[in-house]
């Protein structure tokens, strides 16, 4: 098992801004670490940094607390799922599971031994003899699991590697791979531009927007304690609202944001809310609406009974607690 | 006056009839026609071009048919009988299958050497592709005149060099009276005259051959090469194996099937060449170099027995038709893998 760690770490794609821009990042002994961030964010890139598939502009990558970065990959001791699984695909199951063990030159029957034992904790020893193109998109996700697996490694590096599947089959493998991840225990960086998955799968995440990283934190801390503007806007469906209001940007998440229904309750800020739009998506309700010019979105539990008057201005409120500001000119958070 | 009607009533009818039109209007849409519409040339080009000449090709070699007179008057196998009991169509078949198979041993080994280094990322690396496709874009019997000139038996560059590094001349190892030790030949103090003994001769077209089918097959392993996905060949190098078992377990299977087109392709091109031995060596000194073509040729319009020169040129089908078979398998394999 081993740490993570980068520092300042830079790359630079010809022109232009770099692709990932000093990033610093450490994770924890056996912690699950999400990056997640819109596309051409730069998280393949960081992970293939860290994998040594890419060599840094600037900056050191640090596993078990040695610096790797001059080392080539086979040197890391890392496993890495790819987005495609990049399945060797004239080799059986087999012989791609056991490929790392054969460039290890480990005695044959202890290879038979590891691909029995990886292929079991996967569940795909009956496709043992079956090449990757027989095999469905769930079933080549394990093969390429169950390929990093083997090696025993130091780390995980997997990019987004449910992204092939249909959603059913990516909840299903959402949760095995969790638990498959908790049970060996072996640090993990797991990039995603999902949120559910990043909610779902991380102890922390890291968000990244433009080859910056924006917060660290659990998955709690990040969605209600935002650090910025876009972090508050990249989580959660829909996003939480910002509303410019006395020289702040007021942030809140639709479920806090409900009609005054009369009360005169001074831990409330009010609002003017006119809804031009209802969504029912059977457990809860959305109400799109606005808030003077900005958008805004209130969100109920189906079971509430909200009146609803389209067009029309109502008084809504949020409680103080659940209130967050923000800098208007650099959308980060200030104090509240 | 009847202009402006006309012009006035073309969108009219047109758009009054459209409901009733598309019968016409779509027929290209269809499969059906539209099919058998655009292969109708390529037909017509391999009846006219490839399946008339061979039906002839065969019908001459069962006949007595010679340049003065193709009448066709069926004799059996007596053209094949002579064809074979004639010692220099032995030695063309032979030279064939060795120039043929030879030369594209030499080829796959050396393409993958080249499309490699091509692959990597170096200084002036459009440079060293552009003149490696060289050989490829020049007219061959041109090339071969090229070549002509370099082993020429008094002007060839290649021995004067050899004679600069002191490898010919006298007191060298090929002196006249040490006598070569490789291919028999005694080299002079005087040049090595390539073209004018059989081995060297020999060795010559083979040269030639290689240089002239390598840029292809380069180009097709190149293809072939940037065709394996980044990743996998990244997973390659996580999963820890070195650069050699990368390139045997991973790159090269992978680039089995490509190289096996290269091949093909490169077998196809010298097995049924003529230029280079024509225009090289004229398949001499004393028919050494001659292969089915040029001898199918000399027998049969220069010697004017069209019969005989057509059981000639008939035994490069058997081979030509083993390489299209397998090409047509690999491409069908592809398509359903
Ligand atoms: N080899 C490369 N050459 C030039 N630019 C590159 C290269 N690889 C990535 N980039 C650029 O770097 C940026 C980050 O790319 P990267 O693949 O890391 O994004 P990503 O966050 O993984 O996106 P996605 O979620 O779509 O996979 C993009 O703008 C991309 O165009
Ligand atoms: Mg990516």
């Amino acid at each position: 098992m081993a740490t993570i760690e980068v520092r300042g770490l830079t790359k630079q794609f010809g022109d232009g801004p770099p692709a990932v821009d000093h990033i610093d990042l450490a994770s924890e002994d056996g912690e699950f670490l999400v990056l997640l961030g819109p596309s051409g964010c730069g998280k393949t890139t960081l992970l293939r940094m860290i994998g040594g598939l890419e060599t840094p502009t600037e900056g050191d990558v640090l596993i078990g607390g040695r610096v790797v970065t001059h080392l080539p990959p086979r040197a890391r001791k890392i496993a890495m799922v790819f987005q495609s699984y990049a399945l060797y695909p004239h080799m059986s199951v087999y012989d791609n599971i056991a490929f790392p063990l054969k460039a290890q030159r480990l005695p044959k029957e202890e290879q038979r031994k590891k691909v029995a034992w990886a292929a079991s904790i996967l569940g795909i020893e009956q496709f043992l003899n079956r090449k990757p193109r027989q095999l469905s998109g769930g079933q080549r996700q394990r093969v390429a699991l169950a390929r990093a697996l083997v090696r025993e490694p130091n780390v995980f590096l997997l990019d987004e590697p449910l992204s092939n599947l249909d959603a059913q089959r990516r909840a299903s493998a959402r949760d095995e791979l969790q638990q498959f991840q908790r049970s060996i225990g072996t640090t993990t960086i797991y990039v995603t531009h999902d949120q559910v998955e990043a909610m779902g799968m991380g102890d922390r995440i890291a968000v990244i927007d433009r080859g910056r990283i924006r917060q660290i934190g659990t998955p709690k801390e990040i969605y209600d304690d935002p650090a910025d503007t876009f972090v508050a806007t990249f989580l959660g469906t829909p996003p939480m609202n910002l509303v410019e209001r006395d020289g702040l940007i007021f942030g809140f998440r639709p479920e806090h944001f409900t009609p005054a229904n009369g009360s005169h309750s001074d831990d409330v800020v009010r609002f003017q809310f006119v809804v031009h739009r209802e969504e029912y998506l059977g457990s809860e309700r959305l109400l799109y609406g606005e808030i003077g010019s900005a958008k805004a979105v209130a969100r109920f539990p189906a079971t509430t009974d909200v009146e609803l008057r389209i067009g029309q201005p109502v008084e809504y409120v949020v409680a103080r607690r659940h209130l967050k500001f923000f800098n208007p000119r650099t959308g980060e958070r200030t104090r509240d | 006056m009847s202009t402006a009607t006309g012009r006035s009533e073309t969108p009219a009818i047109a758009w009054s009839e459209d409901a009733d039109v598309p019968e016409g209007r779509y027929l290209l849409d269809r499969a059906g026609l539209l099919g058998p519409l655009m292969l109708l040339p390529a037909i017509i080009y391999i009846i006219g071009l490839v399946g008339i000449p061979l039906v002839l090709a065969v019908l001459y070699s069962f006949s007595n048919a010679t340049v003065g007179d193709q009448s066709i008057n069926w004799v059996g196998l007596e053209n094949f009988r002579t064809v074979v009991q004639n010692a220099t169509f032995r030695m063309a078949l032979k030279n064939t299958i060795l120039f043929a198979f030879v030369s594209q041993i030499i080829v796959i080994i050396l393409a993958n050497i080249l499309a490699l280094v091509l692959s990597a990322e170096f200084r002036g690396k459009r440079l060293v592709r552009f003149l490696v496709m060289l050989p490829w874009t020049t007219p061959i019997a041109l090339a071969v005149l090229g070549w002509f000139w370099m082993l020429d038996n008094v002007a060839s560059p290649i021995d004067a060099l050899m004679r600069m590094l002191h490898i010919i001349g006298p007191d060298t190892i090929f002196d006249p009276k040490a006598r070569a030790p490789i291919l028999d030949i005694p080299f002079g103090d005087r040049n090595v005259r390539w073209l004018s003994k059989p081995d060297l001769a020999r060795l010559a077209v083979l040269t030639v051959h290689v240089w002239r089918t390598l840029p292809l097959a380069t180009v097709i392993l190149l293809a072939g090469m940037t065709a394996i996905p980044q990743d996998v060949k990244d997973a390659a190098e996580i999963d820890g194996a070195s650069y050699w078992r990368q390139l045997i377990y991973v790159r090269l299977p992978l680039l089995a099937p490509i190289m096996a087109v290269a091949v093909l392709y490169g077998i196809v091109f010298t097995f049924t060449d003529f230029t280079v031995v024509y225009v090289l060596t004229r398949g001499g000194p004393v028919d050494s170099t001659q292969v089915l073509a040029t001898w199918a040729y000399f027998k049969g319009i220069q010697g004017s027995s069209l019969a005989q020169g057509a059981a000639i040129a008939l035994f490069l089908l058997p081979i030509l038709v083993a390489a299209a078979i397998v090409m047509l398998r690999l491409a069908r394999r592809s398509e359903t893998a």
